[in-house]
């Protein structure tokens, strides 16, 4: 799974559209190699909440964060086989932003699916 | 970057495009072996330059405007500076540049039409799916051979005799006729879903399974559902298969060895695999509704995989709508190996004894004769009558006639299993479950 992390308070533009064209390509390379599962993009996080276990009590608080420095942004499910094709995959999505969106810095997160 | 980080890297790259790459080298320089040449051509360059240049943003547009340089080169050492090498210089001064889709458009047809070529008539079924691996999978002889579990020379061997066959058959290159396509495209999905079976139940050998097989065909499949969003048989195909493959994790014990359906923990089955695999299935039905078609024999099989994929339990699945669906399929696929497993689905639903009624009649057929799992269906209705020196007598004939080791302990095992029950105390019927 790779998950794009960004700096939700840094943000002050809108995604541009190429960003979203460029992610529909990336898409359809992924379905065409076979290494795409599922694609998305996260809302902000004023739209989310966050359900914490603490000191036996679990309470619920609505976004956004303001105390949370990185936000998940999107993410994507893919199917690969070997850590270095996740990698390239990674860099790709990176790209895709640096060609995309100018000024706008993060990270993208892979993990390994358990089991998988 | 390293020189071990910088090739594993290149590798990743080459997984991800070789597949597209020499689909579309085989469009534009129409020769498979040739296509394949030039495009490791590019990646031995790449394994030359990248490590001090680092991996360009684009590897995809860099690969392909080194294969068509070398494709050029070669035409012209050929001497044949015909119209396609012409032709070919004009297209390439038109696109080299970084536009991400450069030289590599109608992608979707090129890989289908890979596909086609890999799936030929012209050659073997081990032959397609060998080169299926090799073209469209991106696989390695290396990895094949391990995959299929065979030499590497083996491996090696039959993917250039599958290349000469193609180029002695002419393979046409060109874009098949809407009728071709439909009748290749039935091929092409045999092909995958065999490539899946060898991996699900190895036919012979000292494994139960080889899993690299299953994964890569569920990939195939996905990559199919792509370039033929619009067929219903094409989803069918995929939704068997990633359902199927739910259950690889659960279908072999530590030491390889089977686990049949009955004694598989449920919980060890891939939830993901399963809703990707019931999605697939849900559009494999509404696309067959819209073109007011009946479901294809994939689509079957995969809504009886789907029951089982439901189901809590051994129990709690519906035998009766598992037995409808057999009979569904087996009227529309003749084939009766479908009415074996319908026998088993019956005799769940209904009791052993109609099992054996139908496996009685199935036992005249000439086609099923030496079929292993014909006395190891018995053997397990017998053994649910509590008729377990029956049951025994039939696991050693099953295990007789099987070619696969662990299936064979297996059915050893459930011979002396079934002795031991005839010589506990008698129990009653029905209660040997």
């Amino acid at each position: 799974m790779t998950m794009i992390k960004m700096d939700e308070t840094a943000l002050s533009s809108e995604t541009p559209p190429g960003v979203y064209e460029a992610m529909g390509a990336f898409a359809q390379e992924g379905r065409v190699n076979g290494t795409l599962v599922e694609l998305g993009g996260l809302m902000p996080s004023s739209a989310g909440a966050i359900v914490s276990l603490a000191n036996g009590r679990i309470k619920a608080v609505d976004g956004p964060f303001a105390e949370a420095r990185e936000l998940v942004g999107g993410y994507a499910v893919i199917d690969v086989r070997s850590r270095e094709e996740a990698v390239e995959l990674g860099r790709r999505l990176m790209q895709i932003h640096l060609d995309n969106w100018p000024g706008w810095e993060g990270s993208c997160e892979i993990r390994q699916i358990a089991g998988s | 970057m390293g020189d071990e980080a910088a090739r594993a890297a290149i590798e990743a790259v080459w997984r991800l495009e070789s597949t597209r790459l020499i689909a579309a080298l085989v469009r534009i320089v129409r020769d498979v072996a040739l296509a394949e040449d030039v495009a490791q051509d590019a990646i031995v360059a790449a394994l030359a330059q990248w490590p001090a240049t680092g991996i360009p943003d684009n590897p995809a547009a860099w690969l392909m405007t080194t294969a068509k340089r070398r494709a050029i080169d070669t035409f012209r050492s050929r001497a044949r500076h015909d119209q396609a090498a012409a032709a070919l210089a004009r297209d390439l001064a038109e696109t080299v540049d970084d536009d991400p889709g450069a030289g590599i458009d109608h992608v979707e047809d090129d890989v289908l039409r890979l596909m086609f070529i890999c799936c030929h008539p012209a050659l073997t079924s081990e032959m397609q799916t060998t080169l299926t691996l090799k073209l469209v999978a991106g696989l390695s002889a290396r990895e094949i051979a391990r995959a299929y579990l065979a030499p590497e020379a083996t491996i090696a061997q039959r993917i250039s005799r599958a290349k000469r066959t193609l180029a002695e058959a002419g393979a046409a290159i060109e874009e098949p006729s809407a009728p071709e396509r439909a009748e290749r495209l039935s091929t092409v999905l045999g092909v995958v879903y065999l490539l899946f079976n060898e991996g699900y139940a190895a036919t012979e050998g000292e494994h139960w399974m080889r899993p690299a097989l299953c994964e890569e065909a569920v990939r195939l499949g996905r990559i199919l559902t792509a370039l033929v969003p619009a067929d219903p048989e094409v989803h069918g195909l995929s939704a068997l298969m990633e359902l199927q493959s739910s259950r690889l994790r659960a279908r072999a014990g530590s030491d390889g060895e089977p686990i049949l359906l009955d004694a598989q923990d449920r919980s060890r089955w891939d939830a993901a695999r399963i809703r990707r695999g019931l999605a697939a299935l849900a559009r494999a039905h509404e696309l067959a509704a819209a073109q007011d078609a009946e479901p294809g024999q994939y689509a079957l099989q995969a809504a009886i995989a789907a029951e089982h994929a439901r189901a809590a339990s051994v129990d709690d699945t519906d035998w009766n709508r598992v037995a409808l669906l057999y009979e569904q399929l087996g009227r529309l696929t003749g084939s009766p190996v479908v009415e074996l497993n319908r026998a088993v689905a019956l005799g769940r639903a209904q009791g052993p004894e109609a099992g054996l009624a139908l496996l009685d009649q199935l036992e005249q057929l000439p086609s099923l004769r030496g079929y292993h799992l014909v006395p190891s269906v018995r053997g397990d209705l017998y053994e649910r009558l509590g008729r377990g020196d029956d049951a025994a007598a039939e696991f050693d004939r099953a295990a007789a006639m099987t070619a696969n080791a662990s299936e064979r302990a297996l059915l050893q095992r459930r011979a002396i299993a079934a002795r031991a029950q005839a010589g506990a105390a008698a129990r009653p019927l029905g209660e040997t479950i």
